[in-house]
């Protein structure tokens, strides 16, 4: 019996990892793959340094490494091939309190980095929305 | 009447203090806090949302000043005012409408205090939608008109229970803001005409709604509904719809223009016409 609902069960996983929907990368061939995001990014560090209210949180960043984990973290975001091997949301933002209005002026730059990049509104929307409900875990920490 | 309109002087006088001494500050994304309805109220054109007016954040002071104007077909009407928003928490209005007929056979009046409180949500951060609690004190001119016509008081409360969600991705990509508002109220014609009537006094739950679509992130297209009591025997009152495209260049402004369907005025035929917003915010 076990082992008939072992085999089941296997089978069963068999079956659900074949029939595992291929992963929609769209929104990553929207922003232009990897080429495209790192161009985005690249903008959006530049719209940062010319944010006053939020370019004290990165004075003591390292910029390259910074660039390298936005970069792998939108591409997940957006359903492309890549591995993001950052730190987890919560932790990287302890201590560093950032406020409503600073995290808003994160988005602001953002948005402006895509639209310099030329990205379409309704891209534009599906990647805010795909990062804003990580808003909670930025935030007041 | 006469306090509230020293009220009214003091609380503008306030707000131009704080804007000269530059207190407010204003963290809010773009189009997130709506604009001011015909009340006074944060909101779209004729129905309050659970937003507050101003920009402000969770740890901000906001303001904000508004200027409306509807012309229809045999009336004109104007609404000014100014409201703060406290730490993105309580929301505090003041507004002074006019309305006249064409004609000039009708000129009436009425001052606006109001109250927000945002129970909990956020418009744009969290699953669930913003939820706010609001009251309206309503003081309207010419009582003896008024009365005359049947209404048994001019002055009232409304209060109301608004829901706003805004979705990034919504429709077509494009970010959609839906808001439904229940409103407790009394009013006759938003209270111009007085509250409670000889054909029905008492309170009533009425409804309004509210969607708006942002074609880009500074052009806003919307709808609007606001279901009106009919409590007068001498003049007949019908529900209020609008149509209207806004346009939000930065956070501290937005220019709105409608069209507008208000029904029966003052025994008159159906009136439709136009209506222009502009709003200041910080």
């Amino acid at each position: 019996m076990y082992r008939y609902l072992l085999a089941s069960f296997l089978v069963s996983m068999l079956g659900a990892c074949q029939s595992l929907p291929e992963q929609d990368d769209s929104l990553y061939l929207a922003l232009g793959g990897k080429a495209g995001i790192s161009k985005i990014i690249d903008i959006f560090i530049y719209e940062i340094g010319q944010t006053e209210e939020v370019v004290h949180h990165f004075e003591d960043t390292d910029i390259d490494r910074f660039r390298e984990k936005q970069i792998e973290h939108i591409c997940v975001l957006a359903g492309g091939p890549c591995t993001y091997m950052g730190d987890e949301m919560r932790p990287v933002h302890e201590g560093m309190n950032i406020s409503e209005a600073e995290f808003n002026a994160m988005t602001d730059a953002m948005i402006r980095a895509l639209n310099v990049a030329k990205i379409s509104i309704g891209d534009r929307n599906r990647l805010l929305a795909i990062i804003a409900p990580m808003r909670a875990e930025v935030i007041y920490q | 009447m006469v306090m509230l309109q020293k009220l009214f002087i003091l609380l503008v006088i306030n707000w131009l203090i704080l804007l000269s001494g530059g207190v407010f500050a204003g963290g809010k994304l773009v189009g997130s806090s709506g604009v001011t309805q015909i009340e006074g109220s944060g909101g779209g054109g004729i129905v309050p949302w659970a937003t507050l007016a101003g920009s402000g954040t969770r740890d901000e002071v906001s303001g904000s000043a508004f200027f409306s104007a509807v012309s229809v077909d045999d009336f004109r009407m104007s609404a000014y005012g100014v409201s703060y928003a406290f730490r993105d928490r309580v929301e505090v209005s003041v507004a002074h409408q006019e309305f006249r007929s064409d004609d000039k056979t009708v000129q009436l009046a009425q001052n606006v205090l109001g109250m927000k409180v945002r129970l909990f949500g956020d418009l744009v951060y969290t699953p669930w939608p913003q939820v706010a609690l609001g009251a309206q004190y309503k003081n309207a001119s010419s009582s003896n008109a008024i009365r005359f016509l049947g209404a048994k008081k001019d002055h009232g409360v409304d209060y109301y229970l608004a829901v706003t969600k805004a979705w990034l991705d919504g429709p077509l990509h494009r970010t959609f803001v839906l808001n439904t508002t229940l409103r407790y109220s009394k009013a006759n014609q938003l209270g111009l005409l007085g509250f409670g009537g000889d054909k029905q006094d008492g309170y009533l739950g009425l409804l309004e709604a509210s969607a708006v679509i942002f074609v880009t992130r500074h052009w806003a297209l919307g709808a609007e509904y606001r279901q009106k009591p009919n409590q007068l025997n001498a003049i007949k009152e019908d529900d209020w719809k609008d149509l209207f495209v806004t346009y939000i260049p930065n956070k501290k402004a937005a220019l709105s223009f409608a069209v507008v369907d208000l029904g029966r005025i003052g025994g008159r035929k159906k009136q439709t016409g136009g209506y222009l917003s502009l709003q200041i915010a910080y």
